[in-house]
């Protein structure tokens, strides 16, 4: 079969905004950091946001009170710390999660489009979740722990081929057309399942889409520990990120030990996208937007871009579950309908401003 | 063509000639096992009668009502996916392109939840809504990856299709839980409402694309040699594979707005065809068979491998496809995607 590969004319597989061959500009520190503090204000204010908006909309003056003297009795305190402010916490968590993995995965892989959803890792959570929900049979909130082996599973799977490919050097379209691929072979094995079983269909599309939803503190406390280990072990690799960018071979002869970093790396990946998942459902293109404008901004140090993504993350999915709850009052937009509705033009855009002059 | 008269290059078309002719053997026999087997066991002497109109009534109902029309659909539908599917692979150079990946299905499975579930389509006007989605989809994959390389188009159509996975998922979760079910069963790819209004569908607009696609399989063949080569051989590349991607899209379009979104077919077909053509070029007449071939036999299973459960055909089509994948993406050799 004389497959030709699509590489010819493909731009530099390398990270984001990589080490160009003309000497990089030195970021300064006082700039970045001054990012960051704009991004916690922004983050503090979505958040605001989130607590106040909603089919009920509530003045700030009683979400304040709500969190400082909270009543029981009053039905607006009620909302706001029971159904309000487990969500918030859980798209910060959430949100962190996918944008750091995001990070992590483009620059492990090398690969400016990495994203959990478009390599197909959200299709191996929904195939758990569904196993769980109609063979198993799960009640409550334990699909969650499948959805998490799911996850893990298929991230191996795909860093597994993305290795494979590594030698030769897998093309950016090459991951995410076997991502695609995964995804379609594993979405036909969930819709087989769900065919003969309404129960389940009728438990799996409300976490199918990607919500906030209902998701109470149980769901927090579950998804916590999960995302502070991988944002730990992820900013503990940054260094070594930073080497791989550079390609394996120069990342070894500088000294780095390159398999304990993309073990490290590869483990807080699979923590972060694993958690995230479980609690939110599959949510494709916030890894991949977040990753991109942190490697914007921040540059291709990892030390800054993971933390700038820390915060971008949660500021997007809690602002786009706010927007959602604007746009269809008093109905709501999942969340992760909004991603992608955002998402994916930006992945055009992406598309054609790295296609421009290189054709 | 270069070098037709070479003994290697006339025995090359000799077996394909045979490859097509065994294939077209194969689809028969599929066809009339399809239209004997059922609830209703009829013998291929009474399908033959009951089609030239010499069976009872109750046979003919039988035969040309229920079972011909699901028939012809399967076939139909079967040639315009591996033909589209042949096509994609061969233009965007890549064994792993085919409408399922590129977003044309799912931008149809997209408008046919919509139609189905809130605007409560069927029929005709189901259809209809499904091909305007699909064309519409794939217009702007075209336009958004207007002058871009051949994988760039490839990304923005994986983006078109997470964003319709989006809209399918959102409907879903709007809508009552038997819509639900009856969305999730169109979308599986099923052949249960094919009557003889989609087979008709289907059948114009096959008859109008298949031959236009099969024409153009010479320029494909110097399309393959890669971009400069061609066009020293005088093909106009740019405007050649414009309307080889937009014939593509068109026939799975077509294809799946009658069937529903069927995996695979388009993936695997063209490898297959390559594979028992033995010639190593592309070979779009027999892609398109083997298109039908195994919807027709998917169809079969499908039906009958459980007992009572009639299952749509597109998960069968799934199971057979997803291992197919896997040996894809794992295997070793230069020709590892």
């Amino acid at each position: 079969m004389p497959v030709l590969p699509v590489t010819r004319g493909t731009p530099d597989p390398a990270a984001p905004g990589a080490p160009t061959g003309a000497a990089p500009r030195r970021r300064r520190i006082g700039p970045l950091a001054a990012g960051l503090l704009a991004l916690a204000a922004a983050l503090v204010a979505v958040c605001v946001l989130s607590l106040a908006v909603g089919a009920n909309a509530l003045p700030f003056g009683t979400v304040w009170q709500a969190l400082t003297h909270y009543d029981p009795a009053n039905p607006h305190h009620l909302i706001v710390v029971e159904k309000r402010l487990p969500r918030t916490l859980v798209g910060i968590t959430v949100g962190l999660g996918l944008a750091v993995a995001g990070v992590v995965m483009q620059g492990l892989t090398r690969n400016p489009l990495a994203d959990p959803g478009l390599l197909g890792v959200n299709a191996g959570a929904s195939l758990a979740v569904v196993v769980a929900l109609s063979v198993f049979g799960v009640q409550g909130n334990a699909y969650l722990w499948f959805a998490f082996a799911g996850t893990t599973l298929v991230t191996v799977a795909v860093y597994g081929v993305a290795g494979a490919a590594g030698r030769g050097g897998a093309t950016p379209v090459t991951l995410v057309l076997a991502g695609a691929a995964v995804t379609a072979a594993l979405t036909s094995v969930v819709t087989a399942i769900l065919l003969t079983d309404q129960a389940a269909l009728d438990q799996m599309r409300f976490w199918q889409v990607g919500a906030l939803t209902a998701r109470d503190f149980t769901v927090f406390w579950q998804t916590l520990p999960g995302i502070a280990a991988g944002f730990v072990l992820a900013f503990a690799a940054s260094r070594g990120l930073n080497g791989l960018a550079m390609g394996e071979e120069v990342a070894r002869s500088l000294g780095q030990k390159v398999g304990l970093v993309r073990g490290f790396a590869a483990l807080s990946v699979v923590l972060l996208c694993g958690s995230a998942t479980a609690a939110a459902g599959p949510i494709s293109f916030a890894g991949l937007i977040v990753a991109h404008l942190a490697a914007r901004i921040a540059g291709p140090d990892h030390r800054w871009s993971i933390p700038y993504a820390a915060l971008a993350g949660p500021v997007l999915l809690v602002g786009c579950d706010v927007l959602g709850r604007i746009v269809v009052r008093p109905g709501e937009l999942q969340v992760g309908v909004v991603v992608a509705a955002v998402g994916a033009p930006l992945l055009v855009v992406l598309i054609r401003m790295r296609g421009k002059g290189r054709r | 063509m270069t070098a037709l008269s070479s003994p290697a290059a006339r025995r090359a078309r000799l077996r394909e000639a045979g490859v097509t002719a065994v294939l077209a053997l194969v689809i028969a026999a599929l066809a009339v096992l399809g239209l004997a087997v059922g609830k209703a066991s009829v013998s291929p002497p009474e399908v033959f009668s009951a089609v030239i109109g010499r069976a009872d009534a109750m046979t003919r109902f039988v035969i040309m009502e229920l079972r011909m029309p699901r028939m012809l659909t399967a076939l139909l539908a079967g040639a315009c996916l591996g033909l589209s599917g042949a096509l994609l692979q061969s233009v965007l150079r890549n064994p792993l392109a085919s409408p399922d990946v590129i977003g044309v299905t799912n931008s149809a499975s997209a408008a046919g939840v919509v139609g189905l579930v809130v605007f409560g389509l069927s029929g005709f006007a189901l259809t209809g809504a499904v091909l305007g989605g699909t064309l519409a989809a794939t217009a702007a994959l075209y336009l958004l990856s207007w002058r871009r390389a051949a994988h760039q188009l490839v990304i923005v159509g994986i983006g078109i299709s997470a964003l319709c996975t989006c809209v399918v998922s959102y409907v879903f979760t709007r809508s009552d839980i038997r819509d639900a079910q009856d969305a999730l069963v169109w979308i599986n790819g099923s052949l249960g409402r094919a009557g003889w209004d989609t087979s008709l569908t289907l059948a114009v607009c096959a008859a109008v694309l298949l031959p236009v696609a099969l024409c153009h399989g010479s320029r494909l063949a110097v399309l393959e040699l890669g971009d400069d080569p061609a066009a020293a051989l005088g093909v106009k590349v740019d405007r050649t594979r414009t309307l080889l991607l937009g014939l593509a899209a068109a026939l799975a379009a077509v294809a799946v707005a009658v069937v529903g979104p069927l995996p695979f077919v388009a993936l695997v077909s063209a490898p297959i065809a390559r594979r028992v053509t033995g010639t190593g070029s592309l070979a779009l007449l027999p892609s398109a068979l083997i298109g039908a071939a195994l919807l027709l036999a998917s169809d079969l299973v499908a039906q009958f491998t459980i007992p009572g459960v009639l299952l749509p055909a597109g998960v069968v089509t799934g199971v057979v496809g997803a291992p197919y994948l896997l040996w894809l993406l794992v295997r070793p050799g230069p020709h590892r995607v």
